[in-house]
């Protein structure tokens, strides 16, 4: 097994929510609520899941840019934030993030070549060598530096102005690149282009990505392992052949079976959830995922599942109650789901 | 929703405070020692110490702005150096005076601005807009006590139509309904009126213009309403801002109305201002102030509140 | 959106290599150029900021010489082309000394409350929490007099005198002006290339210096042009009540006030120092809209 470069512990993070009289705080928004996970060096670790399960939150968390509440997240072998570890900063030099929104993302004041260079200028290097690396990145992310490095945001197309946000992260020279639906917004055939970029630039600088995204197709293709985020919660991690021909989960499978597929073969089924995606304020008591789910039991509203391996290579884990021999699950001796 | 109105209510109270205690510091930071206000200069020792501990002088400031205060929230404002009255009755007769000048002024306001501001928004780009806006640009420009006192060149001078100065035969004290007491107002209202017909008209053609791009008049044309029906529509969307821009503007009239009370010697409390400036008469400086001001804070709270009732869209956390 | 601008395809037909782009600046020149008002009313400006600063030269004679023969005379007197005033000081004089006083004196406040009021904003935008909520309550409390009484009130205590005026002024425009600079602060510290400034590890300074505040400057200082106009008009008032700038200076406000009573002996030239004040408050509005326009700025 490769070296770990990324583990995350017991993180979570909540928001509050003001209201009332005195602008007191009423209640939170479960976000994160204490996952973990490790990512292999020169790995894509995908993360999946609808819209306000926190994929984002932990793209942020992870990077600093919010503090978590409680957990730890260890880079390299070393906590960040800690005394005994590395610092924020320091860990920033080694793990940049590429953001959705691609024209938020620039300054609209500076040229592109200054907004590449900013990052290695900040970090103490020269502002011409600095400005020769912005140009070298320039070429790498495909796009001519003669043509572009003095061009404003405005006046780039979203495939290039995400190329631009690629060349930045890239500028620090960083081991890790978190991609947060970093090709949510592009047109499908930009997309394609810029996810051949992404695995041309992982291969050529030995990188690990992390790659967050709601589009189960592109995280199936560029992705080695997966993991499946629901209301704050991973409810399922695995290699991505495995996670995607054979969930564990209820939720995976809901997931899988609703993707649009070329293959005429492969037909859209009922998607098998029922009933309304719930509150994060107030998260469903035990496994969140048990008010949709078509097999919860009452030891679901009990008891809240934990990650179990589900095959003995260990390869792939799913947090529900169906997979663990141990739960009171009625279908547990069925090995999980029925087929 | 109720919280936020009770929020709204309860912030008030430190806004207030903070007012008057700038208010009673203004007076202080002022060269200069109250005390020489009056005091003649050339008082005996006994004399001087005795009014000191009539005035209160001898205490020290916080405990003199606290009594300043507990007095003003019953509505003894004391007696004025100058004139011996009592500051509130100076008060009173000038407020009312005063409010007959704003109500004049901002109802011509509106109803003008609304008016010019709906030809303009209705009618961009063409000339009446560039006239209109124009019209409205040379409102916020022109200093209201140099037209002020243009009119009364025109009006009064040279043609001798309309009176110059005062509120009427009778005095500060007695206003009445005739035609006497309309032929002072006239000018002075008019002079007020131009500042928020300059800014409720830019206010009205913004709101317009913006309302008439949204989808939904489109839709209403599509459906064949009459365009005097989808003026309605416009009507009620515009209310809201329109209603919220000439509250606003009620305050800075109170306020404001000072320099054209001085050019029409009008008894309102702007004159009454000048006076204590001049005469460095202190409590009816503070009292004035404190009113006025108070009075701007409670409209701008009605105009929030009121803004958050009529309208539902807009976000208040 | 085109991926190149004109310019440079048409000049990678001809073989050339572009490396430069129209920044924003020059665009907004471009606008400014189309726009026939707004330069018409900046070359105004500019004449009465030019004669103010070469008043010497260019006035007749000298503002304080007076001439009780003269008094009052009516515009079109020989040697006294715009009239005489009530102590038959010449008008034409008065009129453009005048403008130094009245420009500086309203213009200053509005430059200074700029820079404290700019920095007090860009603070409470940037660093948020308790010390935004601590700044800006300060400033609602002063948001809570409308500003022609605050500044009444503020120079009544300090006293008579342009310096007075000016800090009168400076402390009625810090609020405003904080208010618009912690807004659009607050908006641009949340953009996506503010949180992936701090993700590459820059300090805060470094942070406002290169992205907050090229992109603040713009709205505050479009904000900041429409206030001098009504810093114009306030100034000349203070001046009227008399509580700026005293007699026998030559001010436009002052000059209003001293010639009042003169409305009906000569009512022509007691009228025209506002002229002046009306002419160069309308000609910064003008100015500042047209500026807003050609930038594109919504406020």
């Amino acid at each position: 097994m490769s070296e770990t470069i990324l583990e995350v512990q017991k993180l979570k993070k909540y928001f509050p929510i003001k209201g009332g009289i005195l602008n007191q705080t009423t209640a939170e928004v479960q976000a994160v609520d204490v996952i973990d996970f490790v990512v292999a060096k020169g790995e894509t670790l995908g993360i999946v899941g609808e819209s306000g399960c926190g994929k984002s939150t932990t793209a942020r968390l992870l990077m600093q840019l919010i503090k978590h509440d409680d957990g730890e997240i260890i880079f390299d072998g070393y906590a960040v934030g800690k005394s005994s570890g590395i610092t924020t900063r320091e860990m920033r030099k080694r793990m940049q993030m590429v953001f959705q929104d691609s024209y938020s993302s620039l300054n609209p004041r500076l040229p592109v070549e200054s907004s590449i260079a900013f990052g290695p200028i900040v970090h103490g290097v020269k502002k011409s060598a600095a400005q020769k690396k912005a140009r070298d990145l320039l070429i790498k992310v495909g796009l001519n530096p003669d043509l572009f490095s003095r061009r404003y945001p405005h006046e780039l197309s979203g495939g290039q102005r995400q190329r631009v946000n690629i060349a930045r992260a890239l500028a620090l020279e960083p081991e890790v690149l978190i991609l947060d639906e970093a090709v949510s917004a592009l047109d499908k055939s930009v997309e394609a282009q810029v996810l051949n970029l992404l695995m041309d630039l992982k291969a050529e600088f030995k990188l690990t990505f992390i790659f967050i995204s709601h589009d189960l197709n592109v995280v199936h293709y560029i992705s080695d392992r997966v993991l499946v985020m629901y209301l704050g919660r991973v409810v399922e991690i695995g290699d991505v052949s495995a996670v995607y021909n054979y969930p564990k989960h209820p939720y995976t499978r809901a997931l899988i079976s609703a993707m649009p597929s070329m293959d005429p073969k492969k037909r859209t089924e009922a998607v098998p959830l029922v009933g309304d995606p719930p509150n994060p304020i107030s998260p469903p008591s035990g496994c969140r995922f048990r008010t949709r789910c078509p097999f919860s039991e009452d030891i679901c509203a009990i008891k809240e599942p934990i990650l179990i391996y589900t095959d003995l290579k260990k390869r792939q884990s799913s947090a529900c109650h169906m997979g663990d021999p141990d739960s009171g699950h009625s279908r547990t001796n069925l090995n999980g789901l029925p087929e | 929703m109720v919280a936020y109105i009770i929020r709204r209510i309860l912030y008030v109270i430190p806004i207030a405070l903070g007012v008057s205690v700038i208010i009673f510091g203004l007076v202080h930071i002022a060269p200069g020692d109250p005390l020489n206000a009056v005091v003649p200069p050339d008082a005996p020792k006994e004399t001087v110490e005795l009014l000191i501990k009539a005035y209160g002088f001898d205490k020290p400031l916080p405990v003199q702005y606290l009594i300043w205060l507990g007095k003003a929230l019953e509505g003894d404002f004391g007696i004025s150096y100058a004139t011996g009255r009592t500051v509130s009755d100076a008060i009173a007769s000038g407020v009312v005076n005063t409010l007959i000048l704003a109500v004049g002024g901002i109802l011509i306001g509106t109803i003008m601005g609304c008016l010019i501001g709906a030809l303009a928004g209705y009618f961009q780009g063409s000339w009446v807009d560039k006239l209109a806006t124009g019209f409205a640009i040379a409102g916020v420009s022109v200093p209201h006590y140099w037209l002020g006192l243009v009119l009364v060149i025109i009006f009064s001078v040279e043609l001798n139509v309309l009176p110059a100065m005062g509120m009427g035969p009778g005095g500060s004290t007695s206003w009445a309904w005739n035609l006497e007491h309309f032929k002072h107002l006239i000018l002075p209202v008019i002079t007020l009126s131009v500042i928020p017909i300059g800014i409720i008209t830019r206010s009205v053609r913004a709101t317009i213009a913006e309302i008439l791009t949204m989808e939904f008049i489109q839709t209403l044309e599509a459906k064949g309403l009459r365009k005097s029906h989808i003026f309605t529509h416009v009507a009620k969307n515009a209310a809201p801002t329109v209603l919220a821009v000439s509250g606003l503007q009620v305050g800075y009239l109170l306020g404001g109305s000072i320099l054209v009370e001085t050019v029409f010697s009008w008894p309102g409390t702007g004159f009454l201002l000048n006076d204590a400036i001049f005469r460095r008469d202190i409590p009816l400086l503070q009292g004035v102030i404190l009113v006025l001001a108070m009075f701007f804070v409670v409209l701008n709270l009605i105009v929030d509140i009121a803004q958050s009732v009529i309208d539902p869209r807009m976000n208040r956390s | 959106m085109s991926t190149l601008s004109t310019n440079s395809s048409k000049n990678l037909d001809a073989g050339q290599i572009i490396t430069d782009s129209p920044s924003y600046w020059s665009s907004v020149r471009s606008n400014l150029r189309n726009d026939p008002v707004t330069i018409a009313f900046a070359l105004i400006l500019l004449s009465l900021l030019l004669s103010a600063i070469f008043a010497d030269f260019l006035a007749p004679l000298d503002p304080y010489k007076t001439n009780m023969l003269k008094r009052l005379k009516p515009i079109g007197t020989e040697g006294f082309l715009l009239g005489a005033d009530e102590l038959g000081r010449d008008m034409l004089t008065r009129l453009i000394y005048g403008g130094r006083l009245s420009l500086l004196m309203g213009i200053s406040p509005v430059v200074a409350a700029l820079f404290i009021g700019g920095l007090l904003g860009l603070t409470a935008g940037f660093v948020g929490g308790k010390v935004n909520m601590s700044i800006m309550r300060v400033m609602d409390v002063f948001y809570a007099f409308p500003s022609v009484l605050l500044a009444i009130a503020i120079s009544g205590a300090l006293g008579a005198g342009i310096f007075n005026a000016i800090i009168s002024l400076t402390i009625v425009f810090i609020p405003p002006i904080a208010r618009v600079t912690e807004s659009v602060t607050t908006q641009i510290r949340a953009l996506d290339y503010v949180e992936a400034a701090r993700a590459s590890g820059a300090k805060s300074l470094t942070i406002i210096r290169v992205h907050i505040i090229s992109n603040v400057a713009g709205p505050v200082f479009v904000y900041s042009t429409s206030l001098i106009s009504v810093s114009i008009i306030l100034s000349s008032g203070l001046s009227f009540l008399g509580l700026g700038t005293e007699p026998p200076q030559p001010e436009w406000g002052l000059m209003l006030n001293t010639l009042r009573q003169s409305i009906y002996v000569n009512p022509w030239v007691a009228a025209l120092p506002g002229v002046m004040i009306f002419l160069t408050s309308l000609s910064f509005n003008m100015m500042s809209d047209g500026i807003r326009s050609a930038m594109d700025i919504k406020l």
